[in-house]
């Protein structure tokens, strides 16, 4: 169905500008020479967060087949290569190496709403986008009722689409999208958007085309749970190689791992969180078993800070809340090594071992006292940190709550 | 299910015309589009289409007829303006659009595939629509000074009308096509195009005949026939007023010479379009 033989693509980082236009000259001149040119020799692995040269493979000896009807999710970090491969897999832009096969109609959902027009009206709109993804203009007549039930945007089906919110506007664009009946589609992140009802709406749909139809669909996303509820099969991409391609589960963990691995990174501070009395050195936060924090590994914080007036019983007190702002606890001791000895350089770590958190994403506030009553330093929410799910009996999914408490029955059998 | 292969290899000539055809419907959307949104939330709609060339034409009697003396063949002036500025239109028009399709339509492009000729040929039907406009107009105010008994002979060549179109539509795609190419990279050509086009005018005759640049030009006339647009806008005016240099030979020359540039432009334009993503 898909065939996708040793695909790399080159890009040229930076600006255009007259140094291009002598490049591109050392380029014809190497070219009519039969020769290589030396600074193409150079392409670099693409590391988003490292400097190095002008010139980077942004996908690189990519190779794997897709069956008919297979439903694969493609997830990695930002700039592993995701969108790339999909704009070479729709034809957008060309490898630099490497061949792709496609068997049948391909239609790519890169982003919805391409190619509206603001000032045509929702009708007009549907027909030139149905048109621009590759539909017959008598295909869209025959489908034109369905779509306009499907978006929900009856009554302003007759108004230019500038008129419209935001989320009729994507409403609209998926529902002509997700009338293309291809042999093919691509979905590039295209969820993330519209109200909850509607994401029900497109995520049935796109399991309709894909289950119903026998379709293969080649899906990008970062919300591992509709890729764990669609696909059959998961690709990762890490610098523009495919680390991983295998099952879905496996994939998640993988790319979840990867994703802890940048939270571990230390935390150094310069002067942000010093004053008169305090200053913190290298926050590091870190799972206590493991790779990443989950719901059982427990929490480790370590790091240094300077009791820069040598004061007596200093307090350190962490608190940590969710992403909504509901403060989950807000806790802490007085350091007994402060409570005799005047000290000034010390190193702390801390671990809470049965903090049993739910998973999602929570962020940090350290705050040191004297004897838990004067305020000495104060942080804001300075470090976010994700608690990975984990499956702790034989429910793997995403469980509602905020903690998950480890629970323990002692049942007796009476009869 | 036909497979297709994607791959960085290039063959120059491979310009699918099948496949255009196939998105046939998409270019008239495109046309309906481009021309319908022009005169949304104006008052006068498509009347702003005609109010352009009467005022350009006025101001052309004034500056050129009456102020500078320019003579026009003892034709009325009205009618040798008009009819010179219509026809520049058209391929003006057709030029400085289709020379920015790659820049102003990357959003669409950097999403979605088709084939990305359909684009620069909605753009010249387009003009050929707002062209159609144009000139009803002039026919208009022709008609007029025919009837009030003016010394004008519209005759036979009048049926040259749609080669003389098919060579401006392929100029002015050839020279958008080819310079939409070169701006993907380097915009230093839309700057270019913007008062080159201006400057064009001028070496064509449109505010002057032609036999007034042969007469004052003398052995460098060939410099004023060279240019592919003055053959047209001379048998226009032989054609419907009845007096200019009209030759085949000139007209030939036109008609290869848009061939040939069309030609290129496609090639040009066929190369670039697969890459451009990457540097617009």
């Amino acid at each position: 169905m898909i065939e996708i033989k040793n695909i790399s693509k080159m890009y040229k980082l930076g600006l255009i500008s007259t140094k291009t236009i002598q490049d591109d000259i050392k380029n014809i001149f190497y070219n009519i020479l039969g020769k290589k040119n030396p600074d193409l020799e150079t392409i670099e692995t693409n590391t988003r967060d490292e400097k190095g040269g002008d010139y980077v493979w942004a996908l690189k000896d990519i190779n794997f087949n897709v069956k008919k009807g297979e439903v694969v999710g493609i997830i990695g970090k930002n700039g592993a290569g995701k969108s790339t491969l999909l704009k070479l897999l729709s034809k957008v832009t060309k490898p630099t190496t490497g061949h792709i096969k496609t068997n049948g109609k391909l239609a790519s959902l890169l982003e919805v709403g391409t190619g509206f027009h603001n000032e045509l009206s929702g009708r007009e709109n549907i027909f030139l986008n149905g048109a621009i993804l590759g539909m017959s203009k008598s295909e869209i007549k025959s489908k034109l009722d369905e779509i306009i039930e499907f978006s929900g945007c009856k009554r302003y089906i007759d108004t230019p689409v500038k008129r419209y919110s935001s989320g009729m506007h994507v409403r609209l664009a998926f529902a002509v999208a997700a009338h293309l009946d291809p042999d093919v589609l691509i979905v590039d992140e295209v969820l993330a958007v519209g109200d909850a009802e509607f994401q029900r709406k497109a995520i049935g749909k796109m399991k309709e085309v894909s289950g119903g139809g026998g379709r293969t669909v080649l899906f990008v996303s970062h919300n591992m749970a509709s890729i764990k509820n669609l696909c059959d099969r998961a690709i990762l991409l890490e610098n523009g190689m495919v680390t991983f391609d295998g099952s879905v589960d496996k994939a998640i963990e993988l790319y979840k791992s990867q994703n802890s691995k940048d939270l571990k990174k230390e935390f150094k501070f310069s002067n942000k969180f010093s004053n008169e009395y305090i200053q913190i050195d290298k926050f590091k936060i870190s799972p206590m078993k493991g790779n990443f924090i989950s719901i059982s590994s427990g929490i480790e914080f370590s790091f240094s800070f300077k009791n820069k007036q040598r004061i007596l019983n200093v307090d350190i007190t962490y608190e940590i809340s969710n992403m909504e702002d509901l403060v989950i606890f807000h806790s802490g001791q007085v350091i007994e090594e402060t409570t005799k000895n005047k000290t000034e350089e010390l190193q702390v770590k801390t671990q809470i071992p049965h903090l049993n958190l739910n998973a999602g994403n929570y962020k940090l506030k350290v705050v040191f006292g004297q004897n838990q009553s004067k305020l000495l330093l104060t942080t804001d929410y300075f470090l976010e940190f994700e608690v990975q799910n984990e499956a702790l009996g034989a429910n793997s999914k995403v469980l509602p709550g905020i903690v998950r408490p480890n629970i323990k029955n002692s049942i007796k059998i009476i009869s | 299910m036909k497979e297709e292969v994607i791959s960085p290899k290039k063959n120059l000539f491979d310009v699918n015309l099948k496949e255009i055809w196939k998105y046939k419907d998409l270019l008239f959307l495109f046309v309906r589009r481009d021309f319908v949104s022009v005169y949304k939330q104006t008052v006068l709609g498509p009347l702003w289409f005609i109010i352009q060339p009467i005022f350009t034409t006025l101001v052309f009697t004034v500056v050129f007829g009456q102020l500078a003396s320019i003579p026009t063949d003892g034709l009325p002036q009205v009618l040798f303006y008009m009819c010179g500025i219509t026809c520049w239109n058209y391929f003006a028009e057709c030029v400085t659009k289709t020379s920015n399709t790659f820049v102003t339509n990357s959003a669409i492009f950097g999403k979605v595939y088709f084939p990305r000729l359909i684009l620069p040929l909605s753009i010249i039907i387009t003009n050929l629509l707002k062209f159609g406009i144009q000139f009803l107009l002039f026919l208009g105010i022709l008609f007029y000074y025919l009837y009030n008994g003016s010394n004008i002979s519209p005759n036979i060549y009048i049926f040259t009308l749609p080669l003389l179109l098919f060579i401006m539509a392929a100029l002015g795609l050839g020279f958008g096509i080819i310079i939409s190419s070169l701006t993907t990279k380097y915009r230093d050509f839309q700057f270019l195009i913007s008062f080159g086009i201006q400057l064009f005018m001028y070496a064509t005759p449109i505010v002057y005949p032609l036999s007034l640049a042969k007469e004052k030009l003398g052995t460098y006339s060939w410099i004023a026939t060279a240019n592919p647009m003055t053959s047209i806008i001379e048998t226009m005016k032989f054609a419907f007023l009845g007096n200019g240099i009209f030759s085949w030979y000139n007209l030939a020359y036109s008609l290869i010479f848009s061939l040939i540039l069309l030609f290129i432009g496609v090639i040009v334009f066929n190369r670039v379009e697969k890459t451009f993503m990457d540097t617009v």
